[in-house]
């Protein structure tokens, strides 16, 4: 089965949860006492409609302010996909919420109110998604139901929207727009008499079309050891194996590899998962794998194939989104968390903030705020063995931990 | 096999969730309930580490009402693993006088085995608990982060829930404080059910089919087959083909109608099925916010 996981994004009111709620109920996901819950809680709210919304809405926190405020993860199947949607709020503060929710996707729903069109904070969902290199992202313009389904209005938001896709820095982004009625169904799982000028997909006809090997951005080999595991048994006495995930592209028994940071070089034996052994490890998969060579290997070591290096630096600069109430502020020291590889880390320039709506920059900061996005230098008291994040999203990546809280407070893409 | 391209994407994330646990934390354990999801997350562990054994010990908060199929299944398990096995009983807690039964209609013991889990973390220092819960059980559970960390009093903290970026997980910690890992956060119960008939994997038999004694409340089917849960005089018995679809205690785990006797024709039924997999437990449908609760409590 493949899974597919989708990042939202939209403001206030625009309808995402209405939107994922008529996805789990179109789909037939909505189960039959959950069904009934809505219809109960719909009912007592004095709705004529089922508000798909409450299908979607989490802690009770937020039932009393009435907004989502932090990532939920919703789940649905087809018969081809499982996907899993992060819904992130759309609340201006929550940036921070945003860039987590689309770390781990590979496609994204943008989602625009067509009473509104392309408003400040399309410009900020635009711009993470495509920060994050998000490889699909479907524009959703909604409520199509109260502008009488107008072609026009439709196509002026499509324009408008076309001139922001000219700033973005990640060109190969897809866009795909998409005209919805998230209340009443349109164009979201069935294809709506509505909007007979429209002759694209529906929004899940889009999303299982979408080819789960392409979906995630490819680049070189990476084998990050998380785990060395030595049996030590009577059957395996001698076996000695390096636990991990392959990350962009493909290892093959016999390949030539170098371990990092040591510069051994070794040949590939054998790969295992669980107790099969296997020619090619595939990307993302976490399998065990022995080398020729008797060589000193432990955890956050890299294993790469010899004709490809990563970069290998003791300094590194980085888009950075802070997360935390405490500003960042430069000398400071955090640890940063590379995969599994932690190195301590002090903030060397802090070089300018970005405006994350496409208006510029701002220099001269000296600290960085909850949701501020900047680029900033770092020094490390160790190498790490990175690529830039546009030619590798996983180890073109970190987390910054923390050193007092253990709390993570920011997330980084090297450049 | 030829290469691990077909292998499924939330088995792998899973597997390497287990050896993050086993290379970031001093002393782990797995809490196993002798349920489906904690049965699902022993195969995973083994998957991490083959060949070398799993490098954590097995807990059982047993709350003493459990059914006796699912005791007499993990004894097996474990002994035919060769795991370590630590079991801590909810009745210590009430003989201790740390909680009090609960009596009634609706009695259950399900919320006592948060004091008796959290006297074990103490216990045994231990500083990362596996469990099997998923994120698309219950709304509450929908935020849960895969690393949850807990304070001092295993209190869950919803508000200030550290972000998760990419894969990597922060398992950094103060001492007294414990995370509570999720491998299968992401899987869906057909996700577990699937991969259980893919995997073959043995679990008790009271997930399938069976003749069992039974009445009626409030809609739903009781096992009327032990004393443990509670019946009125009124309450009448009659023999139902029924099975469990989790298998937690018995005085709030109800049964559900089914012909469905092997792994295969379960299958089917859940793809088919309209009512999710907590409907038949009582404890969540007490309140909306029993799950939130229960869990800023401490619950797993
Ligand atoms: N007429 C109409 N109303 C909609 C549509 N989608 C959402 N709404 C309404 O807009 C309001 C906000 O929707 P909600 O899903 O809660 O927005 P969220 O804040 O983005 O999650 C609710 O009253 C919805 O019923 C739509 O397509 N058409």
């Amino acid at each position: 089965m493949e899974v597919l996981k989708i990042a939202t994004a939209g403001s206030v009111d625009d309808g995402k949860s209405t939107l994922i709620g008529r996805l789990l109920y179109d789909t037939k996901s909505l189960t039959s006492d959950k069904l009934e819950a809505i219809e109960k809680k719909s009912q007592q709210l004095g709705y004529d409609y089922l508000d798909f919304s409450l299908a979607t809405d989490g802690l009770v926190a937020e039932r009393e302010q009435g907004i989502t405020i932090d990532v939920a993860h919703i789940y649905f199947s087809t018969m081809t996909k499982s996907y899993i949607i992060a819904d992130t709020p759309g609340h201006v503060e929550y940036t921070r919420n945003m860039v987590t929710g689309a770390s781990t996707s590979q496609a994204a729903i943008v989602l625009i109110d067509a009473r509104k069109g392309v408003i400040e904070q399309t410009n900020r969902h635009f711009f993470i998604n495509n920060l994050l290199r998000i490889k699909n992202v479907i524009v959703a313009i909604n409520k199509m139901d109260l502008v009488n389904f107008d072609e026009g209005i439709y196509n002026e938001i499509k324009a408008d929207f076309e001139k922001l896709m000219s700033k973005r820095e990640y060109q190969d982004q897809k866009i795909t727009f998409i005209p919805v009625s998230a209340l009443k169904g349109d164009n979201v799982v069935h294809s709506s008499e509505n909007t007979p000028w429209y002759d694209g997909q529906t929004l899940l006809e889009h999303l299982e079309s979408l080819d789960t090997q392409d979906i995630y951005n490819t680049g070189t080999p990476r084998f990050p050891v998380q785990y060395v595991i030595r049996p030590k048994t009577a059957d395996f006495h001698d076996f000695r194996g390096y636990a991990g995930k392959v990350y962009g592209g493909e290892l093959s028994v016999g390949d030539s590899v170098v371990i990092l940071p040591s510069q051994q070089a070794s040949k590939i034996k054998n790969i295992h998962f669980y107790d099969q052994e296997v020619q090619t490890a595939s990307r993302r998969s976490s399998v065990v794998i022995s080398l020729e060579d008797d060589v000193n290997i432990s955890r956050g070591d890299m294993i790469v194939k010899a004709n490809d290096l990563p970069k290998i630096e003791k300094q590194f600069t980085a888009t950075i989104s802070w997360m935390d109430t405490q500003n960042l502020t430069a000398g400071t020291k955090y640890v940063v968390q590379h995969g599994v590889n932690k190195v301590l880390a002090k903030v060397d320039i802090i070089h300018h903030k970005i405006n994350p709506d496409y208006s510029g920059i701002q220099e001269g900061v000296d600290a960085l705020g909850m949701n501020d996005i900047a680029t900033v230098s770092f020094k490390l008291n160790k190498p790490i063995f990175y690529d830039p994040f546009k030619e590798h999203r996983t180890n073109g990546s970190f987390i910054l931990i923390d050193t007092k809280s253990n709390s993570t407070v920011g997330a980084g893409f090297i450049q | 096999m030829k290469d691990t391209s077909q292998i499924n994407p939330l088995e792998n994330e899973a597997i390497y969730i287990m050896r993050e646990v086993a290379a970031q934390f001093e002393k782990p354990v797995l809490l196993f309930s002798g349920g489906k999801d904690s049965i699902t997350l022993v195969r995973l562990a083994q998957k991490a580490f083959y060949p070398a054994k799993i490098p954590f010990p097995l807990m059982h908060i047993d709350t003493g009402h459990n059914f006796p199929e699912t005791i007499a299944f993990r004894d097996r398990l474990v002994a035919e693993l060769d795991l370590e096995l630590i079991v801590r009983n909810v009745q210590d807690s009430i003989n201790e006088g740390k909680v009090k039964e609960e009596s009634g209609k609706y009695a259950s013991r399900n919320v006592l085995q948060t004091t008796t889990l959290l006297d074990a973390i103490e216990e045994f220092k231990f500083d990362a608990c596996i469990g099997g819960a998923r994120r698309d059980e219950e709304k509450a559970r929908a935020k849960e982060r895969i690393f949850s960390v807990r304070d001092d009093f295993g209190q869950w903290d919803e508000r200030n829930q550290r972000p998760e970026l990419f894969d990597m997980l922060n398992g950094e910690i103060e001492m007294g404080q414990n995370v509570r890992v999720f491998p299968i956060s992401n899987w869906t119960e057909l996700d577990v059910w699937s991969y259980i008939e893919k995997e073959k994997i043995e679990i008790p038999s009271i997930y399938f089919a069976h003749t069992r004694a039974t009445f009626l409340r409030d809609g739903l089917i009781w096992s009327a087959d032990d004393d443990v849960v509670y019946r009125e005089d009124d309450e009448q018995v009659e023999e139902r083909m029924v099975r469990f679809r989790t298998v937690g205690d018995m005085s709030c785990t109800a049964a559900v109608l089914s012909e469905a006797s092997d792994i295969s024709t379960v299958v089917q039924e859940i793809r088919t099925s309209t009512i999710s997999e907590r409907g038949a437990r009582i404890d969540d449908k007490r309140s909306e916010a029993a799950m939130e609760k229960r869990k800023q409590q401490g619950y797993f």
